[in-house]
């Protein structure tokens, strides 16, 4: 059900950039420690794009993969399943290096080039 | 008609994590320290605060966030302790967390005057919750162990975000199959070394352990002068 509340996020911040363009398309980068279900996204983005200038815009969403690194002993890696835990020296110094972004990275706006000039 | 690309690079969450800053900014010009308290629904929350409330030298206040219903900050209310009741629905679209703009509307109710710690109980919810900075200093939830031992790895962005962890319903432990080195080790994996306080609102234990580092963290704001 997170998924509802990141759709609107995600339509929020895209409309905030589409000035007074229709947007065809939303390009995201989810990270997976966000723990993003991408069908579960799509639906609710069709929904909640409704009635606004994102209605039937393509929803493109790029997972991206956790990588972890220990300061304690240098290693970098990938996990598998949620264990922040140096899986060498144990220590729990470690930093999410990628995999918590959720973040709009761009939008394709289609430009009504005639109309608005004769209602301003 | 032509389309052109706008480069965004925007966090999704930004619009809230500006109010939320704003709340924070609030709280803070008024000396209060908040804590963001986390559930599923059902894990005693509420039952945890009763036992724990009124604190000694610490004057506390509660935000109390369900969908509907006065049910929780009736409770709290006659504990004598100043609480506020905020709910999702109707208003908020019924949600099933709270964020920066609701406790953001709820400002002008709560006594921040007369307060030096806000509990903000969230909604019941292991999952967003955990995405919506609502302004807190820190954020502490509680688990009880008849969610069963897996739930730290079926939800680590709560469980990743939480300072504390509170374990609860230990009373209960005899009649359950729970593992509970196991819980304990499932929440070391998402969150290595976070600090932990076993209680049982049902019978008080650990419940003064839980009143102390609220206290602290109140008295550590004092002590830093912020």
């Amino acid at each position: 059900m997170h998924e509802m509340s990141i759709a609107g996020a995600i339509v929020a911040t895209a409309l905030k950039h589409a000035g007074d363009g229709r947007v065809t398309s939303v390009r995201v980068r989810a990270g997976r420690l966000r723990q993003v279900v991408p069908d579960s996204l799509r639906f609710y983005f069709e929904i909640v794009t409704r009635d606004t200038p994102c209605e039937d815009a393509r929803l493109e969403l790029i997972e991206v993969e956790p990588r972890l690194c220990c300061h304690a002993c240098g290693r970098e890696w990938k996990p598998l399943f949620p264990s922040f835990r140096c899986p060498d020296c144990a220590s729990a110094d470690v930093s999410v290096l990628a995999g918590e972004e959720l973040e709009v990275e761009s939008i394709e706006v289609e430009e009504r080039e005639s109309a608005c000039t004769g209602q301003r | 008609m032509h389309r052109t690309k706008v480069r965004i690079v925007e966090d999704a969450l930004d619009a809230n994590n500006t109010i939320a800053r704003a709340n924070r900014e609030d709280f803070d010009r008024h000396g209060v320290t908040v804590v963001n308290l986390m559930s599923a629904p059902g894990a005693g929350k509420t039952s945890l605060l009763e036992r724990a409330l009124p604190l000694d030298n610490v004057r506390v206040g509660v935000l109390e966030g369900d969908v509907q219903g006065s049910y929780d900050s009736d409770r709290i209310a006659s504990l004598h302790v100043p609480v506020t009741q905020l709910n999702t629905d109707p208003g908020f679209g019924g949600e099933c967390h709270l964020d920066a703009n609701m406790v953001r509307s709820a400002l002008p109710s709560l006594p921040l005057e007369e307060i030096d710690l806000l509990v903000i109980e969230n909604v019941g919810n292991l999952v967003c919750p955990a995405e919506f900075r609502v302004g807190e200093d820190v954020r502490a939830m509680v688990c009880s162990v008849t969610e069963g031992e897996d739930k730290p790895l079926k939800y680590p962005l709560m469980f990743r975000s939480a300072e504390l962890v509170v374990i609860n319903k230990l009373d209960l432990l005899p009649h359950l199959d729970i593992d509970l080195d196991r819980l304990l080790c499932n929440l070391d994996a998402v969150n290595p070394g976070v600090e932990r306080i076993m209680t049982s609102a049902r019978t008080g234990e650990g419940v003064d352990e839980l009143r102390s580092w609220l206290s602290e963290r109140a008295a550590s704001r004092a002590a830093a002068g912020v």
